[in-house]
């Protein structure tokens, strides 16, 4: 089976978020750079279906030289080989265009199945798993806590509000991987070593015939809202602070 | 030139969901300011035409809808082709949708087959220049953006609770279209739908969240947080540390690897505050700590802090909310 797994970088989640004072975008100086999460999953997802059914997994990524570690980091937890897709026109880019030279690069390779992460956690957009499978003209399953080959469709568990479904879809398709499907492995130390020599091919824009028109810009990044300070409750007993409570709660906020 | 504002009604099991409504009064307003009209598209099993007139109640002009057994139950095949199709065929500039389970599924297949760029999980729009701006949080709510889509339409998704309702009746005509489906192109099928006992609100569309972390010490103590939020009529969340020892199911994790909530009460239960977890909750209208560490960094977030013992706090406030609500 060919799997790709397409992995982006991200700032670590202990990262402390700083804007620039221009409003231009986040302080990245002193950022710890990771694999982002729900792509963890993918990568996981990806080398247990190689485990079970033979073949290799190629891992694709869209950004600067630094995403270089991150695809060594999935070719160090087994992945066979990676796609680095870099070009300064694509930095920052938004989801349609990252898809497009997703896509792009995809369609030089075979595939029978494609993983994402649900969404990335930096701008938290969980758009490009479904535009790439738009683009690759297959279907795509979101938001994947479960799946399972059978014959040559994926059955896979999908949770909404208040409910789960059952999705049946024929392969190759998008799946894109939330948490509780799996639990990502760390890379070993011969693993690390090994990946060191797997090859990595990195092309820009013009080697995959695209053109980059972003739709989507992001014209100016704000801090969030600041909190007014609270007050502490103060009170003898548990029973008088509760009260104090819910009498602030009902008068004052006026939220119960 | 594109015209007029959008939304993509979200219905399930024969009734439309309030975010729906929501989608409309914010629809309404950016209309009123661009001087053009609202239409929402309505797409389901046969029958849900009879759904379009509620939408009129929050200022929809006119309801595009189209009726057929395959749009039930949702699949991102059927919806996202009738919905490119009609949306094609009269150009809006704007279109909207919900940011809920089913939209932010459908709403990232739209941008692929309308080749436009959208702006997800807004909580704030307005125009300027004739434009859209989006504002929606980044990093889980670290940081925020100001989008703008040079696409056409300029889309975004709404995050559900955030957008207020504002009843301005209109008319909403209903114009039945032909959604042009390819059976061959319906690839996905759903096999089930498996619904959740107990009738439990999820921790994403509730409007008063009771959150358990670390101090909550085991899953049998989140009794307490279930009888207090099931009396506010709210939804028991939970944090990375409780959901990773297996006392939550993964649906309720509230953070940066969880769900990003922002209810009208969030009340933070033996919860200390990790960076992630503030990010995906402070943007909760009140926010309420009970830990018996002073020095919990959730505290700075909250509007209310008891320093105490949750064990001894948590049954009182339930009883002292009970006594309230029985007034």
């Amino acid at each position: 089976m060919n799997i790709v797994a397409c992995v982006k970088q991200v700032p670590d989640t202990e990262t402390l978020i700083k804007v620039k004072p221009d409003g231009s975008g986040i302080v990245e100086d002193g950022i710890k750079w990771v694999m982002n999460p729900y792509d963890e999953f993918g990568v996981e997802e990806a080398l247990k279906w190689k485990e079970k059914f033979g073949g290799d997994v190629t891992i694709v990524s869209v950004g600067p030289a630094r995403v270089m570690e991150t695809i060594r980091t999935a070719l160090a937890m087994g992945a066979e080989k990676g796609i680095q897709i870099d070009d300064p026109s694509l930095y920052g880019a938004d989801a349609y265009t990252t898809a497009v030279a997703l896509a792009a690069a995809i369609k030089t390779i075979p595939y029978d199945v494609i993983f994402c992460g649900q969404r990335a956690i930096d701008d938290d957009s969980g758009q490009v798993g479904a535009i790439l499978a738009e683009l690759l003209g297959i279907p795509q399953v979101t938001l994947v806590t479960k799946a399972e080959v059978v014959d040559k469709t994926v059955k896979v568990i999908r949770p909404i509000e208040g409910a789960q479904l059952s999705i049946q879809a024929p392969l190759p398709c998008v799946i894109t991987c939330q948490k509780g499907l799996n639990e990502p492995r760390y890379a070993s130390l011969p693993g690390i070593m090994k990946a060191k020599k797997k090859p990595v091919d990195i092309k820009n824009a013009a080697a995959l015939g695209i053109t980059v028109d972003v739709k989507a810009k992001v014209v100016k990044t704000i801090p969030p809202p600041a909190r007014p300070p609270g007050k502490i409750i103060e009170g003898e007993e548990p029973a008088q602070k509760a009260a104090a409570l819910v009498k602030l709660l009902r008068e004052e906020a006026k939220v119960i | 030139m594109a015209k007029g504002v959008w939304i993509v009604a979200e219905q399930r099991d024969g009734a439309l969901r309030k975010v729906s409504f929501e989608l409309a009064s914010a629809a309404r307003k950016l209309a009123d300011q661009l001087g053009e009209e609202v239409a929402a598209v309505l797409v389901g099993g046969p029958g849900v035409e009879a759904l379009a007139s509620q939408l009129g109640k929050y200022g929809v002009d006119k309801v595009y809808v189209a009726e057929d057994a395959a749009f039930e139950p949702y699949t991102t095949d059927a919806h996202s082709q009738a919905i490119a199709t009609v949306v094609k065929a009269n150009d809006p500039s704007i279109l909207l949708l919900a940011a809920s389970a089913q939209g932010k599924d459908l709403s990232a297949r739209l941008v692929g087959k309308l080749a436009t760029g959208m702006a997800t999980d807004c909580t704030d729009l307005r125009i300027a220049d004739g434009k859209l701006v989006a504002v929606r949080p980044m990093y889980a709510g670290k940081c925020y953006g100001e989008i703008v889509v040079s696409g056409t339409p300029q889309m975004a998704s709404l995050r559900p609770n955030v957008f207020p309702l504002a009843e301005n009746a209109k008319a909403a005509a209903v114009e039945k279209f032909s959604p042009g489906l390819d059976p061959a192109q319906l690839k996905t099928k759903v096999l089930d739908v498996m619904k959740e006992t107990g009738g439990s609100i999820d921790v994403s569309e509730a409007n008063i969240i009771v959150s358990g972390g670390r101090g909550m010490k085991g899953p049998e103590n989140y009794v307490i947080l279930e009888e207090l939020a099931g009396l506010l009529k709210g939804a028991v969340g939970a944090s990375r540390a409780a959901v990773d020892a297996g006392w939550r199911p993964l649906k309720d994790q509230v953070g940066q690897t969880g769900k990003t909530v922002a209810p009208n009460l969030y009340i933070a239960c033996g919860i200390s505050g990790a960076i992630q977890h503030l990010a995906g909750m402070s943007s909760s209208k009140y926010i309420v700590a009970v830990n018996k560490d002073p020095e919990a960094p959730i505290f700075a977030k909250a509007d209310y802090g008891i320093v105490d013992d949750l064990f001894k706090v948590v049954p009182e406030i339930t009883k002292e909310a009970k006594k309230l609500l029985a007034e």
